[in-house]
């Protein structure tokens, strides 16, 4: 492995039987990422339990309720690399608080894994996965037909499921999908091409998670830069430096740009990129940099630095988003909330709630109230201006979490329509 | 970055900083958790680029169990002066004096006793937010909990009750009293901290590296001979050319064997490891599947 590797983030999204943690446990496992000692106290694990052989779905079991009541909990990260990529799976388990926790781990996920069995084929879960997804923006969707080995590895069975899949996520408006048929269970087509599926001409899972293409999942056009800490050393040698600090979000900036500062409105220029190992000349989403400018202009955390020529954003008080509930108390339109919002914090009333999503059917119901796992549009007030972008544009503009005032407790996710 | 190639130690880099200004910037009175070992010194090099050419924004804190290698004791000492920044150190014989740790012999591990002086530290300077260089790749444990981790006010964590953590926007707000863990390299792994640690040049202590040791085989593990650990009857010491791949307290930290003699070259042992990074080097996570978690929910790091 060397120093130039890529990374990916993604998760994997399945029912309880659709072997999803065998599906991990697999890749982890015949990419050489499991160690010898992790291996020897499933082993253990799995004798005690009384099954016949080690169950690979024990690794991503990490607290001990979970192992004493053979559950996942929550969203577990886990790690692996090859000499290609390294890889942060965002794992989640299959149960009741589904929404909750995918929405949680797919929002930082290049792509997806969805996992159906070919048995069963395209299920309402399968359709809920897959309409999360689209919410949350994931840039690729893998379709993995697995359990190829309970259905004679049928071409015909696989092309029948995949046109399915294909038709009801063109509904959604989605593309970027690949289907690729496997068996976790004997390992086909994950890392291994395997003997069984030789009709099969495309990739294998490991060459798909490995190539594809994510230099472009950021918005590369759209110059956004919240502004998150003012650096004032206030020494002799920087006596009169103020460095605007903070991680571009999207888009790119380079020394003597014109930019507007958002949302005053005041333009000014780009004098350095300063960074600890030396000025540069440009920088791209998603560098951590500071930046100095040739206007003094009165500016503090919240702002957000825009190119002039770009898309301009929406500096909005009020505006609409999908919510997803995440907190057992349900939302209450009496009382207000914060929200966080790139580098804002402000308080917030919701005005409305037009409608929320059933994820199962997409149908869409007239409602009063939120509880936990639903997902919603609404519309917000908020006590100061938010510079905006739409979700699907910009994630980094266009994402927010609502905060309980009283309880301090992370509540909801938005995404700005 | 001359052609616009993002690799993945720049990707983890970025976010780190991310996660430092965050705190830097929404918390009242942060501190920063530091060692003296190769975790620890990651978080210092990730802290000057973040803040640099300023001071940081917190003090340095050291939670000294006193069963500590010199070295590592040594490099901690030397990074903080060279840096200019204020280190902060606490012991457990503090807490021992106090009468609020109370240990059962002298050569006992006391890594579980570290929350306590941590805990007494935290009320001492008031600090509502204390980062550490804790690693989710670590333990199982860890690989659940959040990056922003909240903690009650007897500094508890519960792993039932976590924020949700969304995008990277983090929750930052607390109730007096109550405090928050962060972990700006929660999604490193060891070898991204080697590789990290060959391109920035750090400076980390050598006992990282090969070298010879006088050690005693227990359990399959190298107990490192100390003032602290010396042959019981029936046991062999032996000198062995090692080093350790993590460093905690002496008494329960071995070492692995090993020729690596720089980073390159554990870079490249650490891709054929067969064994996790504690299975290998702590004993005190061995006494249950679940020591780590347990010790979590008592405040520990």
């Amino acid at each position: 492995m060397n120093n130039a590797t890529q990374l990916l983030r993604f998760i994997t999204a399945g029912s309880v039987d659709d072997g999803k943690s065998t599906l991990i446990g697999r890749l982890l496992h015949d990419s050489k990422s499991i160690f010898e000692d992790q291996l020897s106290a499933i082993s253990k694990t799995s004798e005690k339990r009384g099954m016949a052989a080690v169950d690979l779905s024990l690794l991503t079991d990490g607290l001990q309720a979970e192992r004493e009541q053979g559950i996942t909990i929550d969203v577990a990260y886990r790690y692996f690399a090859t000499p290609k990529r390294k890889f942060i799976i965002g794992d989640t388990p299959g149960h009741e608080q589904y929404t909750r926790n995918m929405v949680t781990a797919a929002s930082t996920a290049n792509l997806v894994v969805i996992l159906v069995d070919a048995r069963k084929g395209v299920l309402v879960q399968t359709r809920r996965h897959t309409y999360l997804a689209s919410l949350v923006g994931i840039p690729h969707i893998v379709l993995a037909v697995n359990k190829m080995d309970m259905v004679d590895y049928s071409e015909a069975r696989f092309n029948e499921i995949c046109t399915e899949y294909l038709a009801f996520a063109a509904q959604l408006g989605l593309q970027n999908i690949t289907c690729v048929p496997l068996s976790a269970l004997i390992g086909d087509m994950l890392v291994d091409r395997g003997t069984n599926l030789d009709w099969y001409q495309g990739t294998t899972l490991m060459e798909l998670l490995e190539n594809v293409e994510i230099d472009n999942d950021l918005n590369t056009t759209d110059f956004r830069f919240p502004v998150q800490w003012v650096c004032r050393p206030q020494t002799e040698e920087f006596h009169d430096f103020r460095g605007f600090m903070g991680r571009i979000e999207s888009g790119e900036i380079a020394v003597g740009e014109e930019i507007t500062v958002l949302p005053g409105g005041r333009t000014t220029r780009i004098k350095e990129i300063v960074t600890y190992d030396g000025n540069l000349q440009r920088a791209y989403a998603p560098q951590s940099v500071a930046l100095t400018l040739e206007d003094e202009i009165d500016i503090s955390r919240g702002d957000m630095f825009v190119k002039s020529s770009s898309n301009p954003p929406g500096v909005a008080k009020e505006f609409e988003a999908m919510l997803c509930w995440l907190s057992e108390t349900p939302l209450d339109k009496n009382r207000k909330y914060f929200v966080k919002h790139t580098t804002r914090t402000a308080k917030c009333l919701f005005s409305r709630i037009d409608y929320r999503v059933d994820v199962n059917t997409l149908e869409q119901h007239p409602v009063s109230v939120l509880n936990m796992n639903d997902i919603a549009r609404v519309a917000l007030k908020v006590q100061q201006p938010l510079v905006i972008d739409h979700y699907l544009i910009d994630h980094g503009t266009g994402s927010f979490i609502v905060i309980d005032e009283a309880t301090n407790n992370t509540v909801a996710a938005g995404m700005i329509v | 970055m001359t052609a616009h190639i993002f690799t993945h130690l720049d990707a983890l880099e970025s976010e780190s900083i991310h996660i430092m200004r965050e705190v830097a910037a929404e918390c009242k009175n942060p501190a920063l958790l530091f060692s003296g070992g190769k975790d620890s010194i990651v978080m210092l090099r990730l802290a000057e680029k973040a803040f640099r050419p300023a001071k940081f924004p917190f003090p340095l804190v050291h939670i000294d169990t006193e069963h500590n290698f010199p070295e590592v004791i040594a490099t901690r000492d030397k990074l903080a002066a060279d840096l200019g920044e204020r280190l902060i150190v606490r012991s457990l014989e503090d807490s021992i004096k106090k009468g609020t740790v109370v240990l059962k012999s002298d050569t006992q591990s006391r890594n579980v006793f570290q929350s306590v002086t941590l805990l007494e530290t935290i009320t001492e300077f008031g600090f509502d937010a204390c980062m550490g260089g804790a690693r989710r790749d670590e333990e199982k444990a860890r690989a659940k909990e959040r990056i922003f981790s909240f903690r009650d006010e007897f500094g508890q964590w519960d792993p039932k009750n976590q924020r949700p953590e969304l995008w990277d926007i983090y929750n930052t707000r607390v109730h007096p009293g109550e405090n928050i863990r962060v972990f700006p390299i929660s999604n490193w792994t060891e070898m991204d901290i080697w590789q990290y640690i060959e391109r920035e040049k750090l400076e980390i202590p050598d006992i990282y590296y090969a070298h010879e040791r006088e050690v005693i085989r227990r359990n399959g593990q190298l107990a490192p001979v100390s003032h602290l650990v010396q042959p019981q009857p029936g046991e062999k010491v032996e000198r062995v050319t090692v080093r350790f791949r993590t460093v905690g307290d002496i008494t329960c930290t071995c070492p692995v064997e090993s020729d690596a003699k720089n980073a390159h070259e554990i870079i490249a042992e650490t891709a054929t490891t067969r064994i996790t990074e504690r299975g290998a080097t702590r004993m005190d996570d061995q006494t249950s599947d679940a020591s780590m978690e347990l010790r979590k929910k008592e405040g520990y790091f």
